[in-house]
């Protein structure tokens, strides 16, 4: 229960409201359990000749009182299961919060569907015990507590046989719905088999079809679907025993309340309104008996749900600013310098990068051509922290960036990664992503220098062409472009490319080039990529190899020292021949 | 996402005769069992309604009259009837299930194998998420149909039945006074299954909203951080989750007004009951035994009708499905076979090209009058740009699209003529996007297929040169491939690849040079891997490299889908064409670099 205790905040929040809720639950059990006395009492009255008047007084009070019961029964959900909702839109905007300041590391070792599935089963799971457990639990214990009351108070050895059978209900329920849990989440695993080999399947039908495995295809496919099938039941042989458990535990309280009781009618030691009562009062027991069992699992499972989103919330932001960070500091001019720079993702994972020392000065671009894995990516990722050093240390205009402001940082520095994300908004609002509102001449102006207006004017509905939306996918290309538009639009100190024109083709990489050559001339960059006719006119380029700095020096250089970067150099001569044949 | 919403679009639809007709077809196979199931449950479903009865008699003849014994034997009847409805309920509920699950995997098996029948163009042109929501969530929502929606309506309407039955048996005019408030339940019930299916609809959006929000921005997260857009997503994203909040809320103030209301409706049965029951005792005219079997049976209605409710719901969930799942199963987008196909026992490998024509869209022709000749054993390289055509002649040639005009010949016979699985298992091919399939080096290597022993994968892969880095992996052959070999570089997948056409043994190879960078060490083993791939085999390769462009026996140049030079290297470069300008371009580099 200690990591429900998180939750304690959100209750105090929302405590008038569950405090009225209680209320409630308490009003409207007087109600359901004050019934079956008014039902004892007229049959009572029957067996002793009673006017027809005095019935319908107790028509119109049974009525009556289902009436007052019916109304706080419909409280109670507007009070306790509203504020579980409630709590859960909270939960889940601090969840949402939190996640938000997590450093890219944690996305990097968490699947997006991992992080998805906190925020929607967990917390779900967590919204169910705030929400029915809790009106369950209390509505539960209220009407045990006064209907075993009232029904002591009839008869006291009929009391205790006829809820003789009822624990064993109540523990019945929560044996089976935690076997239920158990065997659906396996379910729920071999699903999402299932669903993984239909899209493995689907993406490589070429290769299938190319050596003639679909049969073989088909037989796996069966056999997955199979042992889906078994599982399923398997959860059938126990879920099927739900209802019939039901029917035989609480017929069995009736029957000994007619057997037992009828003897003592039979006896004089009770009458015929009693024993009625008795059923009525056990028909009202049922439910909280279930419900019992129930909430015990729903508690279980929110304890469990909680634990993981805990284990979340308490994940350490990493990179924040700290309290040495200089508030000075409000613009930067873009020198950079690396001073021995190490890095590694973790303690037990190899270094990426191997004492690097490099400097760039203000206005100047510097290429980086590698192998993949030879840590480019790595190396870029340093310099708006979106990874903090391992050992050295990274500096813009000879301050250390730690001590910058992450939001000076960041407002300076643009970086446009390899994967390409956009955004599904119109292009209005991705390219002026970085801008605090849109502001459509500086969008289409930054789109102009990525080359990317032309593609846009050719959408129907050009800058307001929603990203993804039907139709309308961009390609490789033109996902490249417009993320390099939404980082020029910023209009940063310091542009990082990381490979961002590997799906454009040759002669649109040149245009842009060409037109970042005017847009780079007073800021700093750093470019990554394959391709050499990308690198070739930076002022200074860099091979890494392994992590390490293998070479360095302009295209010339390079080439005349015919080590990696002059053997990279060749291999693409002849595909870019080819390419331009066009 | 866009696919989703147009999977959606199919929603709300009533019922539909024509689809439900054809949803039950699936159930003849065992429409003997079904028929069994009908009749069982028409006799459980008396079980129950049988007991109020019983009280009845119990009160009625035992209690008032102070028979003890007979209250015995009632006891027992009681417990005898319970017994042998939870037994026999037992067994319904997993044998209709089992009917269920059973049926679902026969539609789920259905649909997988009509899609490997259907042409790679279908694949070309529906997304593939698609495709396996019909396999897998579509089945799904069909579950409830089958398993408890079929069989369990008559279940419902006999219990509804017997208890009218035992109602009117008992006393007429009281029954018509019980069932007065039934009336209203019944259109209560209605109306909020539709008011709640609407409401849950609106959840069911917003929280696709929700979850779309989360899912594309924990996957761009790193966009968010490096614009410092933390705050301004915290907004949009409070937005849509309060959203989420309403549309709940709103859904909870049905099922606030709707239990209670229901108590109430039975709680107006009771009453009646007491009120007009009442004065019928007091005449003489009923019993407090029947007065009291009414009263049990005001309870017993309510679930029956709830249910029968919630099948009306079934139905509609499932013709949306059954709708998109046949759609898929009526597509017919198939490469035909030939009915009498000419039988390939084991060919020579010469392929002829004759007066070749092929457009994806029938109008816009990718491949242009294509005429070469491949001779049994000869390697022939392929040259041109991005979209000249060179991807669409492996297409074609392995009838993955069928051409418009002209004919393609394998050993003479039009490939048309020949079984496609026949056709198929002659040629390997090797993409450059290398696809790794989930399981182990092995079974990616002989493609899950018992015929390739591990000997011979071990072979292929030596002979590839994939057995050094296999060996050193901790379980060798047996590793596991992870994500689609995540875990192993590009070259590493080259080789597997390689291995994977060698262990086939094809007669004729289609290679696709990978252009990708590679470090110089694999570079090396792949280079010798390709030459020992084309020894003996009819080879077509898609080349990148100078050294197989050179030591290809034909060079063929493809521009714009046409054919500009066909030839061997010397015969090219004498032609001073495009080849030669190509060649001149690399070689003097070549030269440059040595001279320095």
């Amino acid at each position: 229960m200690k990591n429900l205790l998180t939750l304690k905040k959100y209750f105090v929040k929302y405590k008038t409201k569950l405090i009225l809720g209680i209320i409630f639950i308490l009003i409207s059990n007087a109600g359901t359990v004050y019934l079956p006395i008014l039902l004892k009492d007229a049959i009572n009255d029957l067996r002793n000749n009673v006017s027809n008047q005095q019935l319908l007084k107790y028509a119109l009070f049974i009525v009556g009182t289902s009436i007052v019961a019916g109304i706080f029964r419909y409280l109670i959900r507007q009070t306790i299961i509203v504020v579980s909702r409630e709590i859960e839109y909270d939960l889940r905007g601090d969840f949402w919060e939190h996640i938000q300041k997590l450093p890219l590391r944690y996305f990097q070792n968490n699947s997006t569907g991992n992080i998805m599935s906190h925020a929607t089963n967990d917390i779900n799971a967590v919204r169910m015990f705030i929400g029915p457990a809790v009106m369950y639990s209390i509505d539960t214990i209220v009407r045990l507590i006064i209907v075993v009351a009232i029904m002591i108070s009839i008869n006291f050895s009929l009391t205790i046989y006829s809820l003789l059978p009822l624990p064993i209900l109540s523990y019945g329920v929560y044996r089976i719905g935690k076997l239920i849990h158990e065997k659906y989440t396996k379910i729920q695993e071999n699903f999402s088999e299932l669903t993984t080999r239909a899209q493995e399947n689907f993406s490589g039908i070429r290769i299938i079809k190319s050596y003639v495995r679909e049969a073989n295809e088909i037989k796996r496919w069966n056999e997955l679907s199979k042992e889906y099938l078994r599982k399923n039941m398997s959860l059938v042989r126990i879920q099927a025993l739900i209802m019939p458990i039901l029917y035989l535990i609480t017929g069995i309280s009736i029957i000994i309340v007619i057997w037992i009781g009828g003897g003592k009618v039979i006896n004089g030691e009770m009458n015929l309104g009693d024993i009625s009562a008795f059923i009525v009062y056990l028909g009202i027991l049922i439910w909280p008996v279930i419900a019992f069992g129930w909430v015990m699992n729903i508690i279980q499972q929110g304890e469990a749900s909680m634990k993981r989103l805990n284990k979340i919330l308490n994940e350490p932001y990493e990179i924040q600013d700290l309290s040495s960070a200089d508030i000075t500091v409000k613009d930067l001019k873009g020198e950079i310098e690396l001073r021995n720079v190490s890095f590694r993702y973790s303690d037990s994972l190899p270094e990426v990068l191997k004492n690097i020392t490099l400097k760039i000065p203000i206005g100047s671009s510097l290429a980086i051509v590698g192998h993949t894995g030879s840590g480019k990516t790595s190396l870029i990722n340093l310099i708006p922290r979106l990874y903090d050093v391992t050992s050295g240390s990274v500096l813009i205009d000879g301050k250390e960036i730690k001590n910058i402001p992450l939001d000076v940082l960041r407002t300076n520095v643009a970086v446009v990664q390899q994967e390409s994300f956009l955004f599904s908004d119109s292009v209005y609002g991705n390219i002026s992503y970085g801008l605090k509102e849109v502001d459509k001449q500086r969008v289409e102006h930054a789109a102009r220098i990525a080359n990317f207006d032309k593609d846009v004017e050719s959408f129907p509905k050009g800058y307001e062409t929603i990203v993804g939306e039907r139709g309308i996918t961009f390609s490789g290309g033109q996902k490249q472009r417009a993320s390099l538009a939404r980082a020029l639009a910023t209009n940063p100190k310091i542009l990082i490319l990381d490979d961002s024109f590997s799906a454009v083709d040759t002669h649109t990489e040149e245009e842009i080039l060409k037109n970042l050559k005017e847009f780079m001339k007073d800021r700093t960059s750093i470019m990554i990529s394959h391709r050499i006719s990308t690198v070739k006119d930076a002022d200074n380029i860099v091979v890494l190899q392994n992590g390490k700095i293998a070479e360095q020096g302009t295209h010339e250089e390079l080439v005349a020292l015919n080590g990696l970067y002059a053997d990279l150099h060749y291999k693409q001569l002849l595909e870019k021949e080819l390419e331009e044949l066009n | 996402m866009s696919d989703k919403k147009q999977d959606d679009e199919i929603l709300g639809k009533a019922y539909d005769s024509k689809l439900m007709k054809r949803l039950l077809t699936y159930i003849k196979p065992y429409k003997k069992y079904v028929v069994f199931a009908i009749i069982l449950n028409v006799l459980v479903a008396a079980l129950g309604p049988l007991r109020p009865y019983l009280t009845k008699i119990a009160i009625d003849d035992y209690i008032v009259h102070s028979n003890y014994n007979g209250l015995m034997l009632i006891g027992a009847a009681l417990f005898v009837s319970l017994l042998l409805q939870a037994v026999i309920q037992y067994f319904l509920t997993y044998y209709t299930q089992y009917l269920g699950q059973r049926t679902l995997y026969d539609i789920r098996t259905q649909i997988f194998e009509h899609t490997q029948k259907l042409a790679l163009k279908f694949f070309d042109r529906t997304p593939i998420g698609r495709i396996v929501t019909r396999a897998t969530n579509d089945v799904e929502s069909l579950s409830e149909l089958f398993s408890s929606g079929i069989v369990m309506v008559f279940s419902d309407v006999f219990i509804i039945l017997w208890i009218l039955g035992f109602m009117f048996f008992m006393d007429i005019p009281l029954s018509f006074v019980t069932l007065s408030v039934l009336p209203v339940l019944i259109y209560g019930t209605f109306l909020f299954r539709k008011k709640v299916r609407e409401s849950y609809r609106d959840v069911r959006y917003h929280l696709a909203r929700l979850n779309s929000y989360m899912q594309e921005h924990v996957t761009g997260m790193s966009v968010v951080q490096i614009f410092r857009k933390e705050k301004d997503e915290l907004k949009k994203f409070s937005e849509i989750n309060a959203d989420h909040r309403e549309a709940n809320i709103k859904s909870i103030f049905y099922y606030a007004i709707f239990f209670p209301t229901v108590e109430l409706l039975s709680s107006v049965a009771v009453a009646l009951i007491v009120w007009y029951g009442g004065g019928e005792i007091i005449q003489s005219n009923l019993t407090i035994g029947i007065l009291f079997a009414f009263i049990q049976y005001t309870e017993m209605f309510f679930r029956p009708i709830r249910d029968l409710s919630e099948k009306y719901n079934i139905l509609q969930t499932s013709m949306a499905s059954s709708e998109r799942i046949f759609k898929l199963l009526d597509n017919q987008t198939f490469i035909k076979n030939p009915e009498n196909a000419v039988k390939l026992n084991g060919i020579s490998g010469k392929i002829e090209f004759k007066d070749v024509w092929f457009a994806y869209d029938d109008e816009n022709y990718v491949l242009k009058n294509i005429n070469f000749n491949i001779n049994p054993g000869e390697t022939v390289a392929i040259v041109g740009h991005t979209g000249a055509g060179k991807s669409t002649l492996i297409n074609i040639l392995t009838r993955f699209y069928d051409i418009n005009k002209g004919s393609i010949l394998l050993d003479g016979i039009d490939i048309r003529n020949v079984d496609k699985r026949d056709l198929r298992r002659y040629i390997s091919i090797v993409l450059q996007d290398v696809f790794l399939f989930s399981g182990l080096i092995r079974s990616n290597i002989n493609m899950d297929n018992d015929e390739i022993g591990i000997e011979k994968i071990i072979n292929a892969a030596k002979t590839v040169g994939a057995d050094k880095f296999i060996s050193n992996l901790p379980n060798k052959y047996d590793e596991e491939v992870k994500e689609r070999g995540a875990t192993l570089s590009v070259g590493q997948k080259q080789l597997i690849s390689f291995a994977r056409a060698l262990a086939y043994d094809p007669k004729i190879l289609i290679l696709d040079e990978a252009t990708s960078s590679i470090d110089t060490e694999t570079e090396q083993l792949i280079q010798t891997a390709i030459e020992k791939l084309l020894v003996g085999r009819t080879a077509i390769v898609i080349a990148h490299r100078l050294s197989t462009i050179q030591n290809a026996d034909k060079i063929i140049v493809l521009h714009k889908g046409e054919i500009k030079e066909i030839g061997n290297h010397q015969e090219l470069l004498a032609k001073r064409g495009i080849y030669y300008r190509l060649y001149q371009l690399q070689y003097k580099d070549q030269e440059i670099a040595k001279s320095n």
